[in-house]
């Protein structure tokens, strides 16, 4: 007996974690690698490519060179304070791994928990305090005002990220991610009928990993490197460690939340989770590539949004998220509340299908020109 | 020995420098005249003509001076261009002659002004008549020793607090090194001052510093800023880390060994700084380029512009988080400098043109290249455009950003894109035309608001506009000919006549020997640089080495104002408007 | 089942326990050079002009408490939506669509206060 539930609740879980903690921490150190690449792609320059073949032995370099390189404690920092800003962020994200599937239960899945999305939310919302706190004990203008900013952000735009999930719970009706995806499969991806809470939440996500462009608090134009500022070595990496790692939660999230996670079904045709069980382990190999697909999907378009935009200002982030995000979200639930009690959800899959067009048709219509300046030659003709 | 018979023995037949002529500029009687008329004008007894100049000069009793100078900006001469002094150790009435030069936007005119001052007298402060001479007097008080009673701040501004004696005095021994210590530190912390105004508020002030160390000043700059919250109430600025006295040091080389040191002003656009001064001794020398040297300056210079200005877009864009462009626009640079460096063998710093020319010619594929460049960069400038001119998180950080008005920026002695983005259609290429510029069609780009966005607008189509030149010099092809004036006095001879023939080696050791040596006097020259209008001024008492060169850098008020732009904005405002005004360290600190 | 949170504690374990294996191991085989200007807090390689502990800008405190506010808010909310749609299968559908808007409602009243009040401004 005892045997038993050593199995069901110590070894077996651990046996899990580990793999997903490996295959996590792969993809961590594969991103870095990935986003580097990318980015040279995109800037039209050419990105690491030296170590290895294609440089994708970098990923290796970068984690030996953090270990060996040293580890500087500023003589006016608060000590143990300044050990703990890096060490905070990084449990809760490595906590996180545990509660998600990344595939079909229960092969994929650590800890079955029926509150999963709720403690997700509470685990991630906690990496702030590392970062404020290392931003305080750095003893450091810069640092100080990174952590303070960073603090500020990721608590403004964590309402309308806990709002906007609120309209999914509606559709869904559970906190349980295996739930939200089963219903997913059976109906349609929560992106249609979710249409602006999937904007909101994609937006929420980008500001509470402090990614372009929401990354005020590590302006390094602004801030030299912001809360981690007087940081080096293996503490430098695990701030990064941290932010990467809560990015693919939060990649994994809207996966599941709006995406519908491993499976690949519309109405329940297709591949449903059931029809993955049932095909033994390649059906859960296929559910985990199709998870990972869609997860490096939002990977993807967090490196493509680095490339692309300039960042906020502190007071415009604040306007955007208290102003905007916020009320939309709320409008959000109350639309939804009248969708769901006049029980027309089926319109709802097909308005938000009719965004979704309206805004690619708007991307890909003719550009208005831009404005451009005045010639001398111009003005004098005018007058 | 295959190339011995292509050269005939013929020997210069032109006239020979004769050493101590004095300087005769053209258009002596005009100049004058235009003197007469403005000396009549202002009707000031301090006020005496000097003629025989490149421009309308007067000399100035000190005591007059901010009469004069106020009654000048009256009468239109708003923009304040220089202030700097000349040492003549040996003369007697008064030791210094510190000049001022003013431009007036509307007559297109220069007028200088000097004013004779002794080592223990000095010269009421004109801060209150054009607020550029700000620091332009702290820089005369600290490489002349020269006071300015009334200044605000008179403090020296490129040399640090432990440096002794005052370098641009032909006494100071230039070989002469001054160690800046920890003590000299703490004696310049309590001098940065970044003043505000003492508002009421809930907040605690931090003063925090940016720079010179920091990711956004981008070279050795210093701000200080005062915070309130997070509004910047009040900013200082320390410049002078890359202080290195290219002005002593002109005065210790030859004329020509000079040309390398320009190019280090402004790196970004190092070939029209080249230009300006291999330009200004010519005016001296009363030569003139042939026409194809003139043709490879002008493309270069403007290909140079396109870089410079691709830099500045760049940079500032990274500041802004936009990381893309810059690298995106760095392929188009690389481009250009690989053009430089197919001409002359280097790149960043090319030191490309000699006076009277150009080092080399340039090689035959030279306009084949060019075409390519220009029939690429439209794109790279359309994509960055489309990529942010749209953008609203980029347009809301720009627009009414570190705003400067009209009348500020003329009266701190702006020029270039940063006056341009204000409404002022002032462009050295327009207003005095050089190497032809004049025969181009194109047009000079202006903007109102005198924002960062405004000065983004400008700097696109300045680009847009000198590719227009660009493709216009194309079609037009290289002028045959040489690319040096045939005048042994100037240019050296080619090597295979050196080898040769008695006479090219002999004029040969001698211009090696004896350098350059230009007509007594002093001239003027400016060219369009990338930043504005870059001028030397140089005087040359008829040997080889320079008396005094002075160079004006563009960026030096532009950056003089930043602490008035900045106050009130925030410090990510305050970094998006560094960003837009382009100051390049190396042009700033001379 | 409260035995299904057991992972998430040693999870809890593991995590704090890697984290100190990789800060010691940087520690024991990182280098040491420590110089006075290497262990200065860093502001731009120049001497400090200000003290570093100075009070901190009031309104973060202020989007602190309007955070806890409000996302205690959408704490209330997710209760209310896990079961809202099994209770519009029944009759109780319009009753709790009347608490939701009632509750938002008053969320609203006091968000437009709070607007009102300028707390969102930062200018």
């Amino acid at each position: 007996m005892t045997q038993a539930l050593l199995m069901r609740y110590l070894l077996w879980p651990l046996v899990k974690f580990l793999g997903a903690f490996i295959v996590v921490q792969a993809i961590v150190a594969a991103m870095n690698w990935v986003e580097r690449r990318l980015l040279g792609l995109i800037q039209a320059r050419l990105g690491p490519n030296r170590v290895g073949w294609h440089g994708l032995l970098q990923i290796v370099a970068d984690p030996i060179k953090f270990l060996l390189k040293e580890d500087i404690v500023p003589s006016s920092s608060e000590k143990v304070a300044y050990f703990l800003g890096p060490m905070l962020p990084l449990i809760p994200t490595f906590m996180v791994y545990c509660l998600i599937p990344f595939g079909p239960p229960p092969m994929f899945i650590a800890a079955r928990v029926n509150v999963a999305l709720l403690l997700v939310l509470a685990l991630t919302s906690t990496g702030v305090y590392g970062i404020i706190l290392g931003g305080w004990a750095s003893n450091n203008k810069y640092s100080l005002m990174g952590g303070l900013r960073s603090a500020a952000q990721m608590v403004s735009y964590e309402v309308p990220f806990g709002l906007s999930i609120v309209g999914v719970l509606m559709i869904c009706g559970s906190l349980d991610l295996v739930r939200i995806v089963d219903y997913q499969a059976n109906n349609a991806w929560n992106l249609f009928p979710q249409i602006v809470a999937f904007f909101i939440f994609f937006v929420s996500m980008n500001a509470e990993n402090n990614r372009t462009p929401f990354d005020l608090p590590e302006a390094e134009s602004e801030l030299v490197a912001g809360y981690h500022t007087e940081y080096s070595a293996m503490k430098f990496a695990f701030f990064m460690l941290a932010e990467y790692s809560a990015m693919i939660v939060n990649s994994c999230l809207v996966t599941l939340l709006f995406l519908g996670g491993w499976t690949m079904a519309i109405d329940g045709k297709g591949l449903t989770t059931q029809q993955l069980v049932s095909m033994g382990v390649l059906g859960g190999i296929i559910g985990l590539a199709i998870f990972l697909t869609k997860m490096m999907f939002f990977m993807f378009v967090y490196i493509w949004f680095r490339a692309t935009f300039p960042r906020f200002r502190f007071d415009q982030l604040m306007d955007l998220g208290w102003k905007w995000m916020i009320p939309l979200a709320l409008g959000n639930i109350v639309v939804t509340g009248v969708f769901v009690l006049i029980g027309q959800e089926r319109l709802m899959y097909w308005i938000g299908l009719a965004t979704l067009g309206a805004i690619g048709f708007h991307i890909f219509r003719k550009p208005v020109p831009a404005v451009k300046a005045k010639t001398a030659h111009e003005v004098a003709h005018a007058s | 020995m295959s190339t011995l018979t292509k050269f005939s023995a013929i020997p210069y037949t032109g006239p020979a420098p004769t050493n101590r002529e004095p300087y005769v500029p053209a258009n002596v009687a005009q100049t004058d005249a235009r003197g007469e008329e403005i000396a009549a004008k202002i009707s000031n007894n301090a006020l005496q003509q000097e003629r025989g100049q490149d421009m309308p000069s007067f000399s100035v009793d000190r005591n007059a001076i901010v009469d004069v100078l106020t009654s000048l900006r009256n009468s239109g001469f708003t923009i304040p261009l220089d202030l700097f002094g000349v040492d003549y150790p040996r003369r007697s009435g008064g030791r210094f002659d510190v000049v001022y030069q003013l431009y007036s936007p509307q007559a297109n005119e220069r007028v200088r002004l000097k004013v004779r001052v002794a080592e223990d007298e000095s010269i009421p402060s004109s801060v209150g008549v054009f607020k550029g001479y700000d620091w332009y007097e702290r820089e005369t008080f600290d490489m002349f020793g020269v006071k300015f009673e009334g200044h605000p701040n008179l403090r020296r501004i490129l040399c640090h607090e432990m440096f002794q004696g005052h370098a641009l005095r032909k006494d100071y021994d230039p070989a002469q090194r001054w160690l800046l210590t920890e003590q000299g530190v703490a004696k310049l912390l309590p001098k940065i001052d970044p003043k505000f105004e003492n508002v009421d508020t809930d907040f605690e002030r931090v003063t925090l510093n940016l720079g010179p160390s920091h990711p956004a000043t981008h070279g050795t700059l210093r701000i200080v800023v005062t915070l309130d919250g997070e509004t910047i109430i009040g900013a200082d600025t320390e410049i002078g880390y890359l202080h290195r006295c290219f002005e002593k040091m002109a005065e210790t080389h030859t004329y020509q060994q000079v040309i390398p040191f320009t190019d280090r002003l402004n790196y970004c656009s190092a070939i029209i700084n080249n230009v300006g001064y291999c330009m200004t001794i010519e005016k001296m020398l009363g030569i003139e380029a042939p026409a194809r040297a003139q043709h490879i300056r002008l493309m270069l210079s403007e290909f140079m512009r396109i870089s410079d200005h691709i830099i500045c877009i760049g940079t500032n864009l990274v500041d802004m988080g936009a990381l893309t462009n810059f690298w995106y626009l760095f392929q188009p640079r690389e481009e250009i400098l690989g053009l430089v460096e197919s001409c002359c063998g280097a790149r960043l710093l090319p030191t490309y043109t000699r006076v009277g020319g150009m080092a080399v010619d340039a090689p035959a594929d030279f306009l084949a290249n060019s075409q390519r460049l220009v029939n690429m960069l439209p794109k790279f400038i359309d994509d960055v455009e489309k990529l942010i001119m749209k953008n609203r998180i980029f347009l809301d950080r720009v627009i009414g950003v570190c705003p400067i008005s009209q009348e500020d920026a003329l009266s701190y002695g702006f020029t270039g894109p940063c006056l341009r983005a204000t409404g002022v259609p002032y462009d050295v290429r327009k207003a005095s035309p050089y190497l032809g510029y004049e025969t181009y069609d194109w047009d000079v780009p202006i903007a109102d608001g005198g924002d960062t966005y405004a000065r983004f607008l400008v700097r696109l189509e300045e680009m847009r506009q000198s590719l227009r030149i660009l493709q216009q010099a194309i079609d037009r092809g290289l002028p045959p000919g040489p690319v040096i004036v045939d005048n042994p006095y100037v240019a050296l001879p080619p090597k295979e006549r050196v080898y040769n023939e008695m006479e090219s080696l002999i004029y040969h050791f001698k211009l090696i020997m004896h350098g350059i040596q230009p007509p007594v006097g002093e001239a003027y020259f400016q060219v369009e640089g990338g930043n504005g209008e870059l001028g030397f001024y140089v005087v040359s008492d008829g040997t080889k080495n320079p008396y005094r060169v002075r160079v004006r850098p563009p960026c030096f008020p532009i950056f003089e104002a930043y602490p008035q732009m900045i106050t009130g904005q925030t410090i990510p405002d305050a970094i998006a408007g560094l960003g837009s005004l382009n100051i390049i360290a190396g042009e700033l600190d001379h | 089942m409260t035995t299904s949170f057991v992972p998430v504690l040693l999870l809890l374990i593991v995590a704090v326990g890697l984290g100190v294996v990789f800060l010691s191991l940087n520690w024991v085989i990182g280098r040491h050079q420590r110089t006075p200007s290497k262990l200065a807090p860093y502001e731009s390689g120049v001497p400090l002009l200000d003290t570093n502990r100075k009070r901190v800008n009031v309104r973060f405190y202020q989007i602190a408490m309007l955070f806890i506010l409000f996302d205690i808010e959408a704490a209330f909310l997710y209760p209310w939506a896990v079961i809202y749609r099994r209770a519009t299968y029944g009759n109780a559908g319009m009753f709790l669509f009347g608490e939701m808007l009632l509750f938002i409602v008053l969320l609203a009243v006091g968000y437009a206060y709070v607007w009102k009040k300028k707390a969102f401004d930062w200018k």
